[in-house]
């Protein structure tokens, strides 16, 4: 511990790469609460699949690599992926999670064909474009920090002054819709705030491993309450503890890659909260069960010794 | 027989028997179960690795395999203590097997073939050059291989037709049947878990997603019975396959991306067709 809190005060880096993965994690565990809730959660892994050809497309349009261009390509294609997602469960059979699988593997299919097609093109500096797409938390740079605090406050400020709207629309659509609350814009614009946070993330977490930092914070927050405030502030804490420890625990060690490591730290929150959460946990629920088994046998006993 | 016939045949045969039991996830809402699989085998690659030291073993396939099941086994685990939705379980399971997957290979397997983005990405167009003989005649493997799963596949489900279509319709009914849908299930995630090994190395994952999925979705949304659900699912995938081939040739890309494309633009055809031109009538 005491090695860690030195190598803050004295590597630049890491103090640079630990706070931008503690932010990540914070925003990441907001946003991924409403989505938990909204059973929307594999949303993210789609989208950031997805952004792999929007990547592209803004590089073919533009020719320049520079990150804010790059995300706005993703962002583009994150935004049709959802319009087109919600189309198809709405005028469809078809479910949720097919019609993201399908989304997922139709637009990364289409990143490669870009991909490749780029290859082709003499002279551009393409090399690198796939990388942004698995991430590299150790490239992290102070700008790419400033970036991400400014959406995460956005974000935040979104979500605050939408709490209420948000909440009644994620619970009970029906009761929205008689307090006058168009559920459906507000059900759309959580998914546009996913799509955000995801595509700030993936750069830093990759593809695969943002879709736990969305998920996991807010399902072990989910275990120690029941209010969705509490569950919030929880799971930002546990995000950001994760954020910060696996950065610590990949620069110790060098070998060890910073983005599987937090995913690895949230993992054991998930697990821990399941295991040993006092009232929903799997210990707590079987101590209670033993309790009451134990009183209904007692009470019974009791009545047939009279 | 020339490169481009054998990508195509291979391609037609994954794709066969990959929409064999992607009609089936579709049907149990288990599609975002495939793209966890197809993420955690990696996993299985590595632990048996470190078991056998050889990349062409076929234990690998195995091991591979196995974690396939372990992947749905605890996804299912999770869902059962009734703390976690499905979709959230998928998502933490996946990660988490995938993030020790790539540890495993960073901290021991540095120096080794091992590359995460060879696995997931996979390139059709090098599986006409891995050829073994056979009856004294060299085959491609991939044609070998995706030709014995999709018998494998097939066979399956002819035998198990009607237990299948009752577990998926009417759990209740297949228990009450003396049927045993969960052994059902997990014969069918296991097969998913083979497919998704075996098909790796030809086709890689992102092809393997789409071929699960996109021929079944398409025909879900035309056919109003099983049967002629899988049936349908058969032409859409041959069809992609070809048309997607024929794309990429022209305009020199990756044959599985434009396949994945193809299948993905189909569906949206046969929703537009389905929407505008059947309600009409």
């Amino acid at each position: 511990m005491i090695e860690i809190f030195n190598m803050f005060m004295i590597s630049y880096t890491f103090r640079v790469v630990s706070i931008g993965c503690m932010l990540l994690g914070i925003i990441t565990a907001i946003i991924g609460t409403f989505a938990v809730l909204k059973k929307e959660s594999l949303l993210g892994d789609s989208i950031a699949h997805a952004s792999l050809a929007g990547v592209c497309i803004a590089f073919i349009v533009t020719g320049k690599k520079e990150l804010p261009i790059l995300l706005l390509g993703a962002l583009l294609i994150g935004i049709i992926s959802i319009v087109l997602i919600h189309i198809v469960i709405n005028y469809s059979k078809v479910k949720f999670d097919s019609a993201i699988a399908l989304n997922l593997a139709t637009f990364f299919g289409l990143g490669l064909v870009l991909l490749t097609y780029l290859k082709k093109i003499p002279g551009a500096k393409k090399a690198g474009l796939n990388r942004f797409i698995f991430g590299q938390a150790s490239t992290l740079l102070v700008k790419d920090i400033y970036f991400v605090s400014i959406i995460g406050i956005i974000i935040l400020v979104t979500v605050i002054l939408f709490w209420k709207e948000i909440k009644i629309s994620i619970f009970d659509k029906d009761y929205a819709l008689t307090l006058g609350i168009n559920s459906k814009f507000y059900s759309f614009l959580i998914s546009f705030l996913i799509v955000i946070t995801v595509i700030i993330g993936i750069q830093i977490a990759g593809v695969i491993l943002i879709t736990s930092m969305l998920i996991a914070p807010s399902v072990a927050a989910r275990q120690f309450s029941n209010k969705l405030n509490i569950v919030v502030v929880l799971a930002s804490i546990f995000g950001a503890i994760s954020g910060f420890m696996g950065t610590a625990i990949s620069a110790t060690n060098t070998i060890l890659p910073t983005g599987p490591m937090i995913i690895i730290f949230l993992s054991f929150f998930v697990f821990f909260a399941i295991i040993f959460s006092p009232n929903r946990g799997l210990i707590g629920r079987h101590i209670k069960n033993y309790r009451r088994n134990k009183e209904i046998i007692k009470k019974y006993d009791r009545r047939n010794i009279l | 027989m020339s490169a481009g016939l054998i990508i195509q045949i291979i391609a037609i045969l994954v794709g066969i028997s990959c929409s064999t039991l992607g009609v089936f996830l579709v049907l149990k809402n288990m599609s975002m179960l495939t793209d966890a699989i197809t993420h955690t085998v990696l996993l299985g690659i590595v632990i048996s690795f470190f078991i056998v030291r050889d990349l062409s073993s076929p234990f690998l396939v195995l091991g591979a395999s196995i974690f396939g099941l372990i992947t749905v086994f605890l996804v299912e685990g999770l869902i059962n203590t009734r703390l976690v939705k499905e979709d959230s379980a998928i998502g933490i399971i996946m990660s988490f097997l995938f993030s020790l997957a790539v540890i495993l290979i960073s901290k021991y397997a540095a120096n080794i073939h091992l590359d995460v983005d060879a696995v997931l990405l996979g390139e059709i167009a090098f599986a006409p050059f891995h050829k073994i003989t056979l009856f004294n005649r060299a085959i491609p493997k991939s044609i070998l291989e995706s030709s014995i799963i999709l018998i494998l596949n097939i066979t399956f489900v002819v035998i198990f037709f009607k237990e299948l279509k009752i577990s998926i319709f009417d759990r209740n009914l297949a228990i009450t049947l003396g049927m045993l849908p969960t052994l059902i299930h997990y014969l069918l995630m296991a097969l998913v878990s083979i497919t998704a090994v075996i098909s790796f190395e030809s086709v890689g994952a992102i092809l393997l997603i789409s071929f699960m999925i996109g021929p079944a979705l398409s025909s879900y949304l035309l056919s109003k019975n099983l049967k002629s659900m899988i049936i349908i699912s058969y032409i859409y995938s041959t069809i992609c396959s070809l048309i997607g081939y024929k794309i990429a040739m022209i305009l020199d890309v990756s044959i599985a991306g434009s396949i994945a494309v193809t299948i993905g633009f189909a569906f949206v055809l046969t929703l537009i067709y389905k929407n505008v031109v059947l309600e009409r009538k």
